[in-house]
């Protein structure tokens, strides 16, 4: 089995953070969001895996060499020397994914879910047709492209409505697909795109079909989701009474959901949770109050301070009676001075802040 | 035997008593020092552990040739009786009365009003202190100038910038005989930048004959405007109506600043003593922020034995009420005062701000530039923050984003501020409790 995962890009809508780390390899939930896919993928069965780019990041290749040799896969980077939308990057990679007639998988990088390949895999063989997607319930359908069954099929997609203004369904698509290789036949080496050119194409042939996710699902390139993603995800990790997390037991706790590095040293009289990821080597100090955040490897968060959906980024420190909040991200190695108080501040990396940052800005 | 008063040393041969006045207001004014004037007098308001006019009284008591303070305003009697005990007490050398004016004369109309008071047993000179001013009260170096100079007048002046010069009295003055020879309230334009600092020296026999030419001039007066002395002064002037008339004659508003300074400069031996040390208006209940910082660092710098012990977490300079109970992790200062029955929790920050008697901070909270009014609780995590006014400014409000607020963070008596909230340049009226986070905002 064989998948290819769309990178693209410099991941631009997350910065701070990829302005020193490629995305793929920014931690989701203390782990590398590449790992999450690669781990699930190598768990289904799939033994290549192509990261398509169109940049070589030179940090990325060697947790792709740890990654190959931990699970046993051969991870190849086909890098795109003019951007080629959604579908062009599969044909680009034509050679790895016809290594076989199995069919292949298509995922976003920056989509995270349960990903459950191994029923996608199971239900794709039962239709026996050549493109299954992956569709998750929306509240609001409007805002995205709705998928509408055939009348009378419960999977068989008739059509696409973009943004539909009426209420005609409120599946949309997850950004992970299963493919036999004839699809790529129909694939052209230029720019074009998968949802627009190719998916279109399969539904006049009535050759895909949709399979339900279960569980969450959030596109988590930006701060503001990857916050909401991370939430997501610890949730389903309590719900799966995951070792992982910290026990609710222990006194700092306070919620739940709330997954700490053993490398980690937490202070005395802190409160912290729910929803709070705390990476390796951090050093929280003495009566921080931390919810709905993610703390980055190396961070510091020094006593008595108040962090609430903030990301802090690697090998920062935030000081003594700081104040955090509303969609705080900092970059790398960014220092924030005691009692500082920051209002959805995005910190590019190396930066020392000494006053108040009252109203979301980006301190450049 | 006679009846001679047991009369201290004077030093420089100086010979005469000298009086001391100071002017106090009374409840209906001082709006501006709401909303912690609504609970208490701003006069009586803890600045660095002790009421605004305490530090005047000190002042005046290191004056050897004064033994009686009246403190002139028209407060309630029952006002001023606790502190005039304490301080009875505190300065065993003065004498302190309170004298009520029956209805606001005006800073001058007072001071002539209990004239047979103020002259009895014939001092020959008297300071007159404006209770809202935070500054080191040089006394002694007015005196000095005064018989320097043989003068009838000593205002003290301090320079300031050119563009807040206009909101004080001006003073224009000869640079080397020191000579007051102009002065203007609140001009319209620039006239000077050494300005009235709200603190005079007269001599008896000057100043109470200018007033009464100055009351005399009003009653002749058919206008139904009482001065004039700039478009600013109209607004504040006091005005006529033809139904009052003779009840505003009656009245006698007469003002040292708007009605007597002028003259004086014309026709007196009248002086300026320039200060080079801190001063500043205490107008704005934000305003008590930096005078509590100034008044600490004064202490500080004397050495005063009421300070706390600097330590990893005590910035100098603080002033902790020996009745209050601070955790050891808390950190405080600089220009910190906690007062009586204060609870300062673990991990607590605290800096330049005022925390008023029987209040609470919990653990981990965090308060800057802020007055935390009587009885009030800031919860765990909480910040109470307002903003820091650049040096020298004599303002404050700020303006963030393009709105003027206030820039001291202020909660009245008994506010509660709930656990992880956070309140920004806010001005809290009393028993309020604020359950989300607050900026810019007044709440009522």
């Amino acid at each position: 089995m064989k998948a290819l995962i769309l990178v693209g890009g410099f991941g631009t809508r997350l910065r701070p953070l990829t302005l020193t780390m490629p995305k793929p390899l920014v931690e989701f939930g203390n782990k590398r969001m590449i790992l999450h896919q690669i781990e699930a993928l190598a768990a289904a069965g799939v033994t290549d895996i192509v990261l398509a780019v169109n940049y070589r990041p030179e940090i990325m290749e060697k947790y792709l060499a740890e990654y190959e040799e931990q699970f046993g896969v051969n991870i190849t980077i086909s890098i795109e020397t003019e951007p080629l939308g959604t579908a062009g990057p599969l044909k680009l990679a034509e050679k790895t994914l016809r290594k076989d007639d199995s069919p292949f998988f298509v995922l976003n990088s920056d989509v995270t879910c349960e990903y459950p390949f191994a029923e996608l895999l199971a239900f794709h063989k039962s239709h026996g047709d050549e493109g299954t997607i992956v569709v998750t319930k929306v509240e609001e359908p409007s805002k995205y492209g709705v998928i509408v069954h055939k009348p009378n099929h419960p999977t068989r997609i008739d059509r696409f409505v973009e943004k539909p203004v009426e209420f005609v369904g409120n599946r949309i698509n997850a950004g992970i697909y299963l493919l036999n290789t004839s699809v790529l036949d129909r694939i052209e080496l230029r720019p074009t795109s998968i949802e627009q050119e190719t998916f279109p194409e399969m539904v006049k042939r009535g050759q895909l079909h949709s399979f339900d996710l279960e569980g969450y699902w959030m596109d988590v390139g930006q701060p503001k989701d990857f916050l909401t993603g991370t939430c997501l995800y610890l949730s389903s990790l309590t719900k799966k009474n995951s070792p992982e997390l910290t026990p609710v037991t222990q006194p700092f706790v306070h919620g739940g959901n709330v997954l700490i590095d053993p490398s980690a040293k937490i202070g005395k009289n802190c409160r912290i949770g729910p929803n709070v990821t705390i990476g390796p080597d951090v050093v929280v100090g003495d009566g921080v109050r931390l919810q709905r955040c993610v703390l980055l490897s190396g961070s510091k968060v020094k006593d008595h301070a108040w962090v609430k959906s903030t990301i802090v980024g690697w090998n920062s420190t935030v000081g003594r009676w700081a104040r955090l909040e509303n969609v705080t991200v900092l970059g790398d190695d960014v220092t924030i001075g005691d009692e500082i108080y920051v209002n959805g501040g995005s910190i590019l990396p190396h930066k020392t802040i000494k006053t108040n940052v009252d109203v979301p800005a980006i301190i450049m | 035997m006679s009846l001679q008063i047991p009369h201290r040393d004077k030093p420089n041969g100086v010979g005469g008593a000298t009086k001391a006045v100071i002017l106090v207001g009374g409840a209906s004014r001082g709006t501006r020092f709401r909303p912690l004037s609504l609970d208490v007098p701003k006069p009586l308001f803890d600045v660095a552990g002790h009421p605004i006019i305490w530090h005047c009284l000190t002042a005046i008591d290191k004056v050897p040739s004064i033994q009686e303070v009246y403190l002139i305003g028209y407060y309630d009697e029952s006002v001023f009786r606790d502190f005039i005990k304490d301080a009875a007490s505190e300065f065993p050398n003065l004498s302190i009365k309170y004298l009520r004016e029956y209805q606001a004369l005006g800073t001058a109309g007072g001071l002539y009003h209990f004239r047979d008071a103020i002259l009895k047993g014939r001092p020959e000179r008297i300071f007159v202190l404006n209770s809202d001013v935070c500054c080191s009260f040089p006394l002694n170096e007015m005196l000095k100038l005064f018989q320097d100079k043989d003068a009838e007048a000593v205002i003290l002046g301090t320079r300031v910038s050119e563009d807040a010069a206009s909101n004080f009295g001006c003073i224009v003055s000869d640079a080397h005989t020191r000579r007051v020879l102009h002065y203007v309230e609140k001009p319209e334009s620039h006239i000077s930048n050494l300005i009235n600092c709200g603190v005079y020296l007269f001599s008896t026999e000057a100043i109470f004959p200018s007033i009464r030419t100055a009351i005399k001039r009003r009653a002749d007066r058919p206008s139904r405007l009482v001065s004039y002395r700039s478009s600013e002064n109209l607004e504040s002037s006091f005005m006529v109506d033809d139904d009052d008339d003779d009840e505003n004659r009656k009245n006698e508003v007469i003002r040292l600043e708007q009605d007597i300074l002028g003259d004086m400069a014309d026709s007196k031996q009248f002086f300026v003593y320039e200060t080079k040390d801190f001063w500043r208006q205490i107008k704005t209940a934000g305003s008590a922020i930096p005078a509590n910082a100034l008044y600490l660092q004064k202490a500080w710098q004397n050495d005063s034995p009421e300070l706390a012990t600097p330590s990893i977490n005590i910035i100098p300079p603080v002033y902790i009420h020996p009745s209050a109970t601070v955790h050891p992790t808390a950190k405080l200062g600089p220009n910190v005062s906690i007062g009586p029955r204060v609870t300062i929790g673990a991990g607590a920050r605290v800096k330049e701000s005022i925390v008023l008697e029987d209040s609470e901070i919990k653990h981990d909270a965090c308060v800057l530039y802020s007055i935390i009014g009587w009885n009030s609780r800031v919860g765990a995590w909480a910040r109470v923050e307002g903003t820091p006014t650049p040096v020298g400014s004599h303002h404050t409000s700020i303006i963030k984003n393009g709105v003027k607020v206030q820039a001291i963070t202020i909660l009245g008596k008994e506010c509660g501020v709930g656990d992880e909230i956070r309140v920004q340049n806010c001005v809290c009226l009393p028993f309020k409790e604020l359950k989300r986070d607050v900026a810019n905002e007044v709440i009522m």
